[in-house]
């Protein structure tokens, strides 16, 4: 076992670019990532990665708390990025992060995640190639912030984007929603109220490679429903696209204790965020065989088709309720707050 | 779940959808109010105005504390949060509503410590949390949340907490639906009362809307079922010209209300002899305030307003729109310089606005009066 760095917390030092740095880098940092470090400590990874599309996408992690069930802001930082490559048809090829440790942050907190950032990577097969680490003042950060860089290689055949969704197409969801906002909210205990529930985090490319080797020309689109839950990715493709997309609200899968919470909080689960979840719009023909498929993969057996592309009224997202009313389904304005009577 | 889906049985609902279409009588129009906020809300939400017969006008009413909250008060909250040492404490609700200076969240952006709390009890923990800093809870609502308000006063003062205090904007229903109803009236043909708020003041407030203005009273629950039946009971009502005051949401309104939570309310608070309503003007015995005896925990005391009011009647669009003398969709601004993303007023921006309702479930529809 590499020597830790001598304080239980860290301090300044550790991310001034000295001796505390690099023992931090590679006593702690390097071992605990484990198997899924590939990088080298030189300025720049070097890939070599042969012919093809890439696909490359950035995302920040700033959740708060840092660990809640399911999940933790090291293995969010992994299927966050590895997930919005995967919306892009690509499989993961490499991944860098960056953390900015808020001084005073417990070193088994920084030392946890690592570990959590290690396992996701293994889990979503991704190798880490390289890496940054500052250290801000106490009280200018909020423990510890990951951010992620990563690049894959966009599947053969695989042509996605909102100008090839067609009227009459249908928006297939991988499972249930809202389990990890709903977590989330709960891990904050600001609201008294429990539920046994954990996030959804995790990589879906093993959920989405499928899809697209069955049919690559039947997905159209694909979006991961994070911050803003489905209305939010879905009024993106309506407003891009030009057409209406209408959902059937009672084929929508939402987990018992969500349903309850949001009831409970005047919340849309519609509006809260997703970590393990896709939606895909398919063409119309081969909707039932690529739900039969998605099914048959583990992790996809809550799959559903919630809803079709039509013609109007455009750029709207509609919900068609059991009762035969429809409704819109509006973006969501600023952070979900909880109505009062 | 199991306790709110059987009040969103499609077949039930279906049933009763075809019994109101075969009672409704073509040849008239029946005016609805639902004078709370959730009404609406629900109303839009389970898509249920679309599936009514045409003449069944849904008006609805003031019952949005947030949005007959005038600006006046708000700017009069979000001064006291520029107070050295105050943490301003509200509920959700509140964070994006616009006062003339802009609104708390947009305080809080400019560095103010403006925090969204769930209850007013956690108003009064994070005062105990924070012996040096002064906690502000600025109350809203109706009967809703006052008992709520008036528990927390009283659990502040028997653990002698002093660092904590209100800032009491608590409204009273049955005012308003006076002088809702009075002369001009909004030409209703019948009411569904509220929900949440005959909890703690029972049914029979209402006693006085069938008595003294001659139009039917049902209240309702939240659910599908529920306002759909208080829809049936009201058509059937206004057929047969008669003007009663059913209680239609019992499994959880007694008729006399609770209690326990009127005599926390009687115990902290009297009514301040006149207030200002957003829309509705100045109206006696509106509104609640700490008896003198709580006066340490009276934000209003710490932080005199600097003057009484904003005087000036409000004939903005909101008005109209609060009084059921317009429809959200007809008003000038709705959707363009007025949206959710930039709330002129207070109804395009509370969970319970009507203007947020109709925002958020029905922009589409043409403008109708």
């Amino acid at each position: 076992m590499s020597r830790l760095p001598r304080s239980p917390i860290i301090e300044m030092a550790d991310g001034a670019g000295g001796k505390a740095s690099r023992r931090l880098v590679e006593g702690t940092i390097v071992p605990l990532l484990g198997d899924a470090w590939k990088g080298t400590l030189a300025d720049s990874a070097v890939l070599d990665i042969g012919p093809g599309r890439l696909a490359m996408t950035t995302d920040a992690f700033v959740v708060r708390p840092l660990r809640f069930p399911g999940g933790s802001i090291g293995e969010l930082a992994v299927n966050g990025t590895v997930n919005d490559l995967a919306m892009a048809g690509a499989g993961p090829v490499a991944l860098v992060a960056a953390l900015v440790i808020e001084e005073g942050t417990a070193v088994e907190t920084v030392e946890a995640e690592l570990r959590a950032l290690g396992e996701a990577a293994g889990r979503a097969g991704v190798p880490v190639v390289g890496g940054d680490t500052k250290v801000v003042e106490h009280g200018k950060g909020d423990g510890l912030y990951v951010s992620t860089t990563g690049l894959g290689r966009v599947l053969e055949g695989v042509a996605l984007g909102p100008d090839r969704v067609r009227e009459g197409d249908r928006v297939l969801l991988s499972g249930p929603i809202g389990d990890h906002g709903i977590t989330i909210l709960l891990a904050r205990g600001e609201v008294d109220l429990e539920a046994d529930l954990r996030s959804d985090s995790r990589p879906v490319w093993p959920l989405v490679r499928p899809l697209l080797e069955e049919d690559p020309g039947a997905v159209r689109w694909l979006r991961d429903p994070t911050r803003g839950g489905v209305a939010s990715a879905l009024n993106e493709l309506a407003r891009d696209r030009g057409l209406a997309v209408v959902l059937e609200e009672a084929a929508i899968p939402v987990r018992e204790p969500v349903r309850g919470a949001c009831e409970l909080l005047g919340l849309d689960p519609l509006h809260v965020a997703n970590e393990g979840q896709f939606l895909a719009v398919v063409a119309p023909g081969a909707a039932d065989r690529l739900l039969d498929r998605l099914r048959s993969i583990p992790g996809g057996e809550g799959a559903a088709i919630v809803g079709t592309l039509r013609e109007g009224p455009a750029r709207a997202v509609l919900a068609e309720t059991p009762y035969g009313g429809t409704r819109i389904v509006d973006l969501l304005e600023g952070d979900p707050l909880p109505r009062i009577c | 779940m199991r306790h709110i889906d059987v009040y969103r049985n499609s077949d039930l609902i279906a049933g009763l959808l075809g019994r109101i279409r075969r009672q409704v009588d073509p040849a008239r129009t029946y005016r609805i109010m639902e004078v709370c906020g959730g009404h609406t809300h629900a109303f839009h939400r389970f898509g249920l105005p679309d599936l009514l017969p045409s003449n069944v006008e849904l008006i609805h009413g003031p019952g949005c504390p947030v949005c007959v909250l005038p600006r006046g008060r708000i700017d009069q909250g979000l001064a006291m949060a520029e107070e050295p040492g105050v943490i301003l404490t509200a509920f959700g609700d509140m964070m994006r509503v616009p006062g003339t200076l802009g609104s708390p969240l947009r305080a809080r952006a400019s560095g103010r410590d403006v925090r969204a709390v769930y209850s007013p009890i956690d108003a009064l923990r994070l005062a105990e949390a924070n012996p040096d800093r002064r906690v502000v809870f600025f109350a809203i609502g109706f009967e809703t949340t006052a008992p709520a308000t008036a528990l927390t006063v009283l659990l502040a003062r028997r653990k002698r907490v002093e660092n904590v205090s209100v800032f009491c904007n608590h409204v009273r229903i049955v005012p308003a639906l006076e002088a809702l109803l009075a002369p001009p009236g909004a030409g209703l043909d019948g009411m569904i009362g509220p929900g949440h708020v005959s909890t703690v003041i029972g049914s029979l407030a209402y006693e006085f809307i069938p008595r003294d203005h001659g139009i039917p009273v049902v209240v309702s629950g939240f659910e599908p079922l529920d306002l759909l039946q208080a829809v049936l009971l009201l058509i059937e009502r206004i057929n047969e010209g008669r003007a009663d005051l059913v209680n239609a949401y019992r499994r959880a309104v007694p008729d006399g209300g609770n209690a326990a939570a009127l005599a926390a309310m009687d115990r902290v608070f009297e009514e301040r002899d006149s207030f200002e309503w957003r829309g509705l003007g100045r109206i006696p015995w509106s509104a609640l305030r700490l008896r003198e005896e709580f006066a340490d925990l009276d934000a209003e005391r710490w932080f005199p307003p600097p003057d009484a009011g904003d005087g000036a009647p409000d004939d903005s669009p909101c008005g109209r729109v609060l009084r059921g003398l317009m429809r959200p969709t007809s008003c000038p601004l709705f959707g363009g310089e007025c949206s959710p993303e930039h709330p002129i007023g207070a109804l395009m921006v509370s969970s319970e606005g009507a203007c947020a309702a109709y925002h958020a479930y029905r922009r589409g529809e043409p403008a109708a009066t």
